[in-house]
């Protein structure tokens, strides 16, 4: 299928991003592992709380939450900064990653509900007896986190393959992709659905035996996010400097002529989706531990297309443009909530705005331009 | 000062006085005495009494005995004393007391006496000579009437002429007879109740036919097939109300939606600018009626019933105004980047939310309906269909059918036409397209505040109004395809009628998600929408 006759790639991008990374691009990865490893553990866990350089649990929830978001934009920038296609449904594959494992942290409160009953409290309120078939076995970890995989990857497929075989695009793709997240979030309103209704799944108490609010345990969720982070800015690198990304970006910048060459763009379109839904879910699963509650708001229609801001802001079709994005914007946002929280809704929408008109290449693209002045 | 109150005592009193030699002059003053003073069933046999006269004075008094305005004092003297007066009248006298005497007593009346009490006013009522009271009584007594009421309803039956009241009548004999012990009268009223078509006509069918273990409810076989016979005439007749109520309020919701979406067909379907803020500008609509409303309620609450027409073109105006805006500052600059419209519009969207938030509050705010739009015309079966949803179908046909005239008739519309079919070419022949651009824009805003003005009549309006619509309102242009009025007024319509029909079977949430599901199965078989574009205009 992928003609070799075409224009070899490796003529087009030269032999510099052959390479998975540059040295300099190496020795981030590692500075970034110590500081995940050992800098932040130590300033959470063996500096003691008086001192200056003692990082509070505030920070170390919100930089664990950031990381989390920043795993989804860079998910984003798969499908949307690569592919050019702009999901506004990805707060669904994030949610449905998230009440996967909640399902699993569910099971494991065990007998310490208000209720003390095998089942969870809100299933007691409901007057059920037993769990509906599809939370069997949700108390194996590795069943849920296969769930975690399984749920978004599924979804994503099947409505990929069927978007996409009839050549939805653009916009009508993205209000499709709105109106699936907002369906999933009227059901998972509902109380009879069975994931918990409006207030969804919290008071988790432990994870994998660990009590969950204890700081060893969050500062090891901190890690695996952290690390979980770097994998995919490696996995996506190793996407895109492949023929496979380099494919994506033709996809992008004119799909009839992939076409026209002999790819179908359908199949690489579905595969990129899937994993990036992929991706999303594990994120929601790595945040709903750290963040303590999972609930349908989290797949309403203003917080996929948030996700799209942090990927804009931070700067599409670089690969930590998305990560910075992420940060600053959700930096921002704890800061705005707390200092005047009834102007943050301006500030953000006023981002939207003046993003899209004055920095179209993120804040990535500034840097870009000043190094590469075309 | 002083004076006056003489003389307003004095009127008051002239007055009471007056009614009491009306009161007294007709009524045996042994029967009230009974009421008053007697033992519960000397009690129910006076309101008998009472009732059967034809006496126009009958209702009042028996209407002032169940509220509590009748009291005693010691054994011989009944007075009549009205709520918060100062003075009283002697009902068996007929002279007026004042001031009030102390030592007064409440008269005993227990829930039977009571019951008998309404009965008598029902049938009272059930011989007025005004239809209205008769309507209402009946309607009254079908709820709840029992084997007392049945002689004044004969009575009642055998002189009234008005169809309704008689139907309502014939009924609710029928429902009291069932229960009675004679075969041949529970058959006949069986046979009556085949004509009814209330709800709770089919209740009282189904407990005759109802089963108790392996036996039935009714053992005689007879009545439960004339039973089932009148249950499913009932059954057919209710079926048929329901059903059109359905379709009503399929088209209420419907034309809507094509409120809600006519805008955005301009704006999207027309100018191909994705407007994440239109919602929002519906939003504006409604908070622009909200304050005509407020003004007329301060400056001129006499004409408060006409705010609602001043509210309209304010509602345009406000909503026309804001688009044009948007269109000179942000989006003029984004034509033909509809991803980075579709976010800069989802971060104005933002801004006017906070806005309004920060002006008007972030709760609802409350738009009353003007008294013309409260209530409703009766259709068949009881079946109320409300002013406020009669006049929102109209509205939304007259905003239809004025963007058709604007669109095809105007040289605006020429103009927006020719912009939208080949901008180039327009520029050439002199079309001004960016002023175009502008008023076309400020019109699809302008409807999108019409659509919030119709809102703000039965939703609630507050800053995350728009937010309720924006996602339905796209799936209606996207059914309906893009660029084509045709296709929006048919994918609002169908999406309103089938959503309503669904909720009737699997509730109102389940309805939405199979609606949109059905949208996403829908765009795979015709990715174009309802109508697509052919020609050389499709490939744009």
């Amino acid at each position: 299928m992928m003609s070799a006759a075409f224009v070899p790639v490796q003529a087009l991008s030269g032999p510099r991003s052959l390479r998975l990374l540059s040295a300099g691009g190496w020795s981030f990865c590692g500075l970034a592992l110590i500081v995940l490893v050992v800098v932040l553990p130590v300033l959470h866990l063996a500096v003691p709380p008086e001192s200056a350089l003692h990082l509070s649990d505030y920070w170390v929830t919100l930089i664990g939450k950031i990381m989390c978001y920043a795993i989804v934009a860079l998910a984003m920038d798969l499908i949307w900064g690569y592919t050019g296609i702009l999901s506004l449904g990805h707060g669904l594959f994030f949610a449905l990653g998230g009440y996967a494992m909640g399902m699993y942290l569910m099971r494991s409160i065990g007998r310490d509900g208000v209720y003390q009953s095998d089942l969870p409290d809100f299933m007691v309120f409901l007057d059920w007896k037993k769990y509906p078939w599809y939370w069997s076995f949700t108390d194996h970890f590795w069943y849920a986190a296969l769930l975690v995989v399984l749920v978004p990857g599924l979804i994503a497929l099947v409505f990929g393959f069927f978007a996409f075989r009839s050549r939805i695009k653009g916009v009508y793709f993205s209000i499709i992709t709105q109106a699936l997240t907002y369906a999933a979030m009227l059901l998972f309103f509902r109380n009879n659905t069975g994931f918990g209704g409006n207030n969804g799944f919290t008071d988790f108490k432990r994870i994998l035996g660990f009590p969950i609010t204890a700081p060893t345990t969050r500062m090891g969720l901190v890690v695996i996010t952290g690390m979980t982070l770097l994998g995919f800015l490696l996995l996506a690198r190793w996407i895109v400097t492949s023929k496979l990304g380099r494919v994506l970006t033709a996809i992008r910048d004119a799909e009839s002529r992939v076409m026209f060459s002999g790819y179908n763009p359908v199949y690489f379109k579905l595969f990129i989706w899937t994993l990036s839904a992929v991706i999303c879910g594990i994120a929601g699963a790595l945040y709903v531990p750290q963040v303590g509650i999972i609930n349908p708001s989290e797949m309403s229609p203003a917080n996929s297309i948030e996700i799209a801001i942090w990927t804009a802001v931070g700067g599409r079709g670089t690969l930590i443009g998305p990560v910075l994005g992420a940060a600053a914007v959700n930096l921002g946002k704890s800061w705005f909530t707390k200092a005047f929280p009834e102007y943050w809704l301006f500030a953000l929408g006023l981002l939207f705005i003046l993003v899209t008109l004055f920095l179209p290449r993120g804040i990535a693209g500034l840097w870009i331009r000043r190094r590469e002045p075309t | 000062m002083n004076f006056f109150v003489a003389a307003v005592r004095a009127l008051t009193g002239a007055a009471a006085f007056l009614f009491a030699i009306s009161v007294s002059a007709a009524i045996d003053p042994q029967t009230i005495r009974d009421i008053a003073f007697g033992e519960s069933d000397a009690k129910l046999k006076a309101i008998g009494t009472l009732a059967s006269s034809s006496d126009p004075d009958a209702l009042p008094l028996l209407q002032s005995f169940i509220d509590g305005e009748v009291q005693t004092i010691g054994e011989d003297r009944v007075l009549l004393v009205k709520g918060g007066a100062t003075s009283a009248t002697d009902l068996l006298t007929g002279k007026t007391v004042s001031p009030l005497p102390e030592g007064r007593d409440d008269i005993v009346i227990n829930n039977r006496v009571r019951k008998g009490l309404g009965t008598a006013i029902a049938a009272l009522k059930l011989s007025a000579p005004d239809r209205t009271i008769r309507l209402g009584a009946a309607k009254e007594l079908q709820s709840g009437a029992d084997e007392d009421t049945l002689p004044a309803i004969t009575s009642a039956l055998a002189k009234e002429t008005d169809p309704e009241v008689k139907e309502l009548l014939t009924l609710t004999r029928a429902s009291i007879q069932l229960a009675s012990s004679d075969k041949a009268t529970r058959l006949a009223a069986i046979r009556a109740l085949a004509e009814s078509s209330s709800p709770s006509t089919k209740t009282l069918l189904l407990g005759v036919l109802e089963r108790k273990g392996d036996s039935f409810a009714e053992p005689d076989a007879e009545l439960r097939a004339e039973a089932d016979k009148s249950l499913r005439a009932v059954e057919g007749r209710l079926a048929t109300g329901e059903m059109i109520g359905r379709v009503f309020s399929g088209v209420s919701l419907g034309s809507i939606l094509l409120l809600a979406a006519l805008g955005l067909a301009i704006t999207y379907g027309l100018m191909g600018v994705i407007n994440m803020a239109h919602g929002e500008l519906i939003m504006v609509g409604a908070y622009a009626t909200y304050v005509v409303q407020n003004l007329f309620r301060k400056y001129a609450p006499g004409a408060f019933d006409l705010y609602l027409l001043c509210a309209v073109p304010v509602a345009f105006v406000a909503a026309g105004l804001v688009g044009m805006a948007l269109e000179r500052s942000v989006i003029r600059f984004l034509y033909g980047r509809p991803l980075e419209t579709l976010l800069a519009t989802w971060g104005i969207s933002l801004i006017l939310i906070q806005s309004v938030r920060t002006i008007f509050g972030a709760a609802n705010v409350q738009v009353e309906n003007p008294s013309w739009m409260s209530g409703g015309i009766e259709a068949i079966n009881g079946m109320v269909l409300p002013w406020n949803r009669i006049v929102i179908i109209a509205f939304a046909a007259l905003v239809l059918l004025a963007m058709w005239l604007l669109l095809t008739r105007t040289r605006l519309g020429l103009f927006v036409r020719a912009v939208t079919q080949n901008r180039a070419m327009a520029s050439c022949t002199g079309v001004p397209t960016r002023r175009v651009d502008t008023l076309a824009f400020g019109l699809g805003s302008g409807i999108a505040g019409l659509a919030g003005c119709a809102l703000s009549q039965f939703d609630n309006v507050g800053p995350n109004l728009g937010q309720n619509y924006i996602v339905d309102s796209f799936m209606v242009v996207v059914l309906g395809g893009v660029g084509q009025l045709a296709g929006t007024v048919y994918a609002a319509l169908g999406l309103g009628i089938v959503n309503k029909f669904l909720e009737g079977l699997s509730g109102a949430v389940l309805a939405k998600i199979a609606v949109l599901v059905f949208i996403i199965f829908f765009i795979q078989k015709r990715p174009q929408g309802l109508f697509a574009m052919k020609g050389r205009m499709a490939e744009t």
